[in-house]
């Protein structure tokens, strides 16, 4: 049941979740990982809106996260094929590979 | 409504030329099609209103940005297909450019936060794509990825921001979330007030504003030529045009809020891309570290919160997506005769190729600020919108950063006159010629007249 668990709850299981996230992208350096820390930012974001679409009694937000799941499937297709052009170049999938374009 | 109906079914018609071979018409069809897209905008300017349920709005603002837009588009498409050689892949550039034009006619209309979000993503995964669409050039790669991962990224923080906004108001509308938050003021109301925060830093992002534009370089520098005129054109204006109408339309009650960050960023943008534009020797890596400036001078208009700031942002965006299109187009030409696409490669243009030097020089005042060009109405009309609303120490730094804007555009003009050992001439074909002047003269005809863009909004 929903009413056992107060939302706040939500809100910040989610928080926690988006943040490790964030440190992934910040922190990782296999492009692979941090693809995998950007879905987890987007799945914290599907889990909060279910949770307050759940609250306010309004399915707009629950339609909203089928919209993030089309777009982040759309993302994720364009970015595995960027790394695999990548791959096919360098033969290494580490961003630290990538640092030709300085000044 | 007809106009983004024309432009996702010439995206979706592009897509089939390949198909059903009709690739050597497609050309002309999608110049006719954005001539069909623009009148179909144009005719939209009275007969307004809520369109799609809802889910957009069609109004004076909207129609103006679309009309920028999609004139920059079409310019795009006049000078930029000669790059594409390969006629396979070109169908397909086409046809993204088409869908990230789409994304951006969303962002300049949206009325919900579903179609801001769909809006941003349309018009940049399509860019990703794009960004990477030199597949044998390591730096065109990384440009991709790079974009790719900072893109997502940011996302993420604007769906943050959409659903905490959403948590405290329990809708995605507008005008609902603006209601909640007039209603609402001063209770210290946290989701709110976070939400407007992350969003805030995602449209920084989109914006490239510091301090959150360390990606633009790499990015444009990397990208073909032509795919970063067109990002440093009709992305910038429809991320802009994003930020101000979700800004000043929707949480426009609160701007004594947000109205510090956002001073914090145009200041920050103002002095880092402009000291650090002098340093560069790449000519698109100046561009868009004096890109980062102008962001900084457009969020002035924001800022400012004022009747004039939608018509002085429409102004200053035509004036620089013109100026710049020129710039870039003369740095394909010239690219195309040295190799190289320093500040250097334009070295003794002056003799190589007068006309296009002289043109190169109308865009490069412009960008700088110099009347009679576009480019210093634009700055005037930003300015005095903020002087309006008491920004006095913002104007004053504004100013001492065109000025030192002045140093590095006038370094490529100064290049342009100096002896090169390179003398081999620059070519640009008739056509060119013609596309090249017609835009020359549209930078100076509304420099000169500026109240035919500015008395629309």
């Amino acid at each position: 049941m929903f009413s056992a668990i107060p939302l706040n709850y939500y809100i910040i299981v989610s928080t926690l979740i988006f943040c490790i996230g964030v440190l992934g992208v910040l922190f990782r350096r296999n492009a692979i990982v941090i693809f995998m820390c950007i879905e987890l930012m987007l799945n914290a974001i599907n889990l909060l809106l279910v949770a307050f679409s759940s609250f306010h009694g309004d399915a707009a937000g629950q339609v909203f996260v089928f919209f993030i799941m089309a777009v982040a499937a759309a993302e994720v297709a364009v970015g595995l094929a960027i790394l695999t052009m990548i791959y096919r170049n360098t033969g290494s999938v580490d961003i630290n590979f990538l640092s030709k374009l300085k000044w | 409504m007809v106009t983004l109906i024309i432009l996702a079914g010439l995206g979706l018609i592009s897509l089939f030329s390949e198909i059903f071979s009709f690739r050597k018409i497609l050309y002309p069809l999608i110049l006719a099609g954005l001539a069909a897209a623009f009148v179909a905008n144009i005719t939209d300017w009275n007969t307004g209103g809520a369109i799609f349920n809802n889910m957009m709005h069609s109004d004076h603002f909207s129609v103006a940005f679309n009309g920028v837009l999609i004139a920059t588009a079409f310019f795009w498409f006049l000078v930029s297909p000669g790059y594409f050689h390969d006629p396979t892949n070109r169908t397909d550039h086409f046809s993204l450019l088409l869908f990230s034009l789409t994304g951006a006619t969303l962002l300049t209309s949206f009325s919900n936060m579903i179609m801001l979000f769909l809006g941003i993503e349309i018009l940049s995964i399509s860019l990703y794509v794009l960004a990477g669409s030199k597949k044998q050039d390591l730096a065109s790669n990384e440009a991709a990825l790079k974009y790719f991962l900072i893109g997502s990224f940011t996302t993420g923080f604007l769906l943050f921001g959409m659903a905490l906004l959403y948590g405290a108001s329990g809708s995605f509308n507008l005008e609902a979330i603006s209601r909640f938050i007039a209603n609402n003021q001063g209770q210290g109301n946290v989701l709110v007030y976070t939400g407007v925060i992350l969003m805030m830093s995602a449209l920084a992002f989109k914006v490239s504003a510091t301090p959150f534009h360390f990606w633009a370089p790499d990015v444009y520098q990397g990208s073909p030529t032509v795919v970063t005129s067109f990002m440093s054109t009709v992305v910038k204006t429809a991320a802009l045009a994003a930020f101000l109408r979700l800004f000043m339309y929707c949480f426009g009650t609160i701007n004594g809020f947000w109205s510090g960050g956002i001073e914090i960023i145009a200041a920050a943008s103002i002095i880092i891309g402009n000291l650090t534009a002098i340093f560069q020797d790449d000519f698109k890596r100046m561009i868009a570290y004096s890109g980062v400036s102008h962001a900084g001078y457009m969020l002035l208009a924001i800022l400012a919160m004022n009747n004039s700031s939608a018509s002085s942002l429409l102004y200053y965006s035509a004036g620089y997506s013109l100026s710049l299109l020129v710039a870039f187009s003369a740095l394909l030409l010239v690219a195309k005769a040295t190799g190289a696409e320093t500040i250097s490669a334009f070295n003794g243009l002056a003799k190589r190729n007068p006309l296009l030097a002289g043109i190169t020089i109308i865009a490069m005042l412009s960008l700088a600020g110099i009347p009679p060009t576009a480019g210093f109405f634009g700055k005037y009309y930003i300015f005095s919108a903020a002087l309006k609303s008491n920004y006095t120490g913002l104007v004053v730094l504004a100013v001492f950063g065109s000025l030192v804007g002045v140093l590095y555009y006038f370094r490529v003009i100064i290049v342009m006159f100096r002896e090169g050992s390179d003398t081999r001439p620059v070519v640009a074909s008739p056509g060119e010629r013609i596309y090249l002047l017609l835009i020359a003269f549209l930078i100076l005809f509304i420099g000169v007249w500026p109240g035919y863009l500015v008395s629309l909004l």
